[in-house]
């Protein structure tokens, strides 16, 4: 799919839902066009940061910035890629690796002390201080068995997150 | 080490429910004491509910939602209907479309004969000229809306001339304005558009005393805010009215009305438009048309169908905020 047509074929849905390893039905992908082409105003085949931005319980959400890095310039086969892990045939695994993405800002497959000191601030970045929020990592990363050096990795997080439910679903609209 | 901030203010947001349990487990005094709560780093890493939300807004909004406007159901696809959508269509183009497209001739004709003397000869009498302007702006709105076959049903009381008064409506399309202006000439809040029809507003609606605005410039905010108090305390001009949603939803969904019209301080009468979706879907998707293929549009369908109702008048409770009194 090189530009964004006004029509969706089947051969276009079956790819894209190949690409997201069938995380969503195709009822769900043609839903998810049409939503796409809604924010993409311009029609240049992909959205652009200040057209989610316009979405107005987007921009108040505190990981905006966080998720535009990400979302920036997707077109449509990526953005579909990119919101499977919001959907319930969506694993475990593929959640925490997102999760892992969010965090791991640069990249590079590694977490750092800071990326999740980040991450904590755009949170709660008004109600507690810096320092106060510096202790609290150190404290809990220091009872789960790592310090404030060590470099988390993927499984790692699995580890971490894995054992108790996470619960990250979305629902696409289907009418 | 701050001994001072043991205890945190607590903020009834929604973040509380994302936000870990951090108060429980911060150092109060100079000691770091041993955890009471359950903290884990499993805890402060799960970010998953602040994604959800924000995944959940990426794939649907209820904000964008009201301005979604619906695909029109072809009822034409069966053998036996299609020839009589297009004897309809034949109808419709024909001859309903160019009776009507006299009418509205017709009514221009007489508008401007009368109004362009009227405007020029009686400039010394404010007065009489006021009202003849009104009557004037009153006949060719009706002119406007008999060009589309309009079948208004009026509810309610008629709105009078009071000074202090505010009227608030939802807004579809530019033809509510239309329609109410048929009733009773009112001073509208506006936005200035491009073509004839700009024109049309510089010209004669300023002699209803309309106040236009333009969305792009953040100063005019202040500007028009000043024009609209004075001329709500004006006794003979007249009654303002404004449409609180700040452009034309289709007529399904009601956005919160802006706060704006609600800090005049005035009494507020709100006013419901609901259009018959049977026979012409009214709403006009601004980004999608301009006005002139949608007045087009409006006069080869079969009619216009409306209820307006004009419903009782509300004023500002004491104690309660601006903000407050628009959401209910």
């Amino acid at each position: 799919m090189g530009n964004t047509s006004s029509m969706l074929t089947q051969y276009d849905i079956e790819e894209v839902q190949q690409h997201c390893n069938n995380a969503f039905s195709q009822q769900e992908i043609v839903s998810l066009y049409e939503r796409f082409c809604q924010l993409d105003r311009n029609g240049g085949g992909f959205v652009s940061g200040e057209e989610f931005l316009s979405v107005p319980e987007f921009a108040v959400n505190p990981l905006s910035q966080r998720l535009l890095t990400m979302l920036d310039g997707l077109n449509f086969k990526e953005f579909v890629a990119f919101l499977s892990a919001f959907s319930p045939r969506a694993t475990v695994q593929q959640k925490i690796e997102f999760i892992f993405k969010v965090y791991d800002s640069d990249g590079n497959g590694k977490v750092t002390f800071n990326d999740m000191l980040d991450v904590l601030h755009d949170l709660t970045g008004q109600f507690i201080s810096e320092q106060q929020r510096e202790q609290v990592l150190t404290k809990v990363l220091e009872e789960a068995g790592y310090t404030k050096e060590s470099l988390l990795v993927m499984s790692d997080f699995v580890k971490i997150l894995g054992s108790s439910g996470l619960k990250m679903e979305v629902e696409v609209p289907v009418d | 080490m701050n001994s001072s901030e043991g205890k945190l203010k607590s903020s009834s947001s929604e973040l509380d429910l994302d936000r870990p349990n951090i108060e429980d487990y911060l150092p109060s005094g100079s000691s770091i004491q041993e955890p009471h709560g359950k903290l884990r780093l499993r805890d402060l890493l799960d970010i998953s509910p602040a994604l959800t939300e924000a995944a959940g807004a990426i794939v649907d909004d209820s904000f964008t939602r009201c301005f979604k406007s619906n695909p029109p159901e072809p009822w034409n696809w069966n053998v036996y209907l299609f020839p009589l959508w297009c004897c309809g269509v034949v109808f419709r183009y024909l001859i309903l479309f160019p009776m009507r497209a006299l009418v509205l001739t017709i009514g221009w004709i007489i508008f401007l004969s009368c109004f362009i003397p009227v405007h020029f000869l009686l400039k010394g009498n404010d007065n009489l000229r006021k009202k003849m302007e009104r009557a004037l702006v009153e006949l060719i709105c009706s002119f406007f809306v008999a060009s589309w076959t309009g079948v208004v049903k009026y509810h309610g009381p008629r709105p009078s001339m009071r000074p202090k008064q505010v009227f608030v409506a939802n807004h579809t399309s530019m033809i509510d304005f239309i329609i109410l202006e048929q009733m009773t000439a009112f001073a509208v809040i506006m936005q200035k558009h491009p073509g004839w029809v700009g024109l049309l507003q510089s010209t004669i609606l300023e002699s209803v005393g309309c106040i236009w605005f333009n969305r792009s410039e953040a100063k005019d905010r202040e500007i028009v805010t000043r024009k609209l108090r004075e001329h709500s305390q004006g006794a003979d001009n007249n009654p303002l009215l404004i449409f609180p949603e700040g452009t034309c939803v289709n007529n399904q969904y009601s956005v919160m009305f802006k706060k704006g019209a609600f800090e005049l301080g005035c009494t507020v009468c709100p006013i419901a438009i609901k259009y018959n979706k049977i026979f012409v879907d009214a709403f006009w998707n601004s980004r999608k048309q301009s006005f002139t293929m949608h007045l087009l549009q409006l006069m080869t369908s079969w009619a216009v169908v409306c209820d307006v109702w004009y419903l009782e008048p509300q004023n500002l409770r004491p104690g309660e905020t601006p903000i407050e009194f628009a959401e209910r």
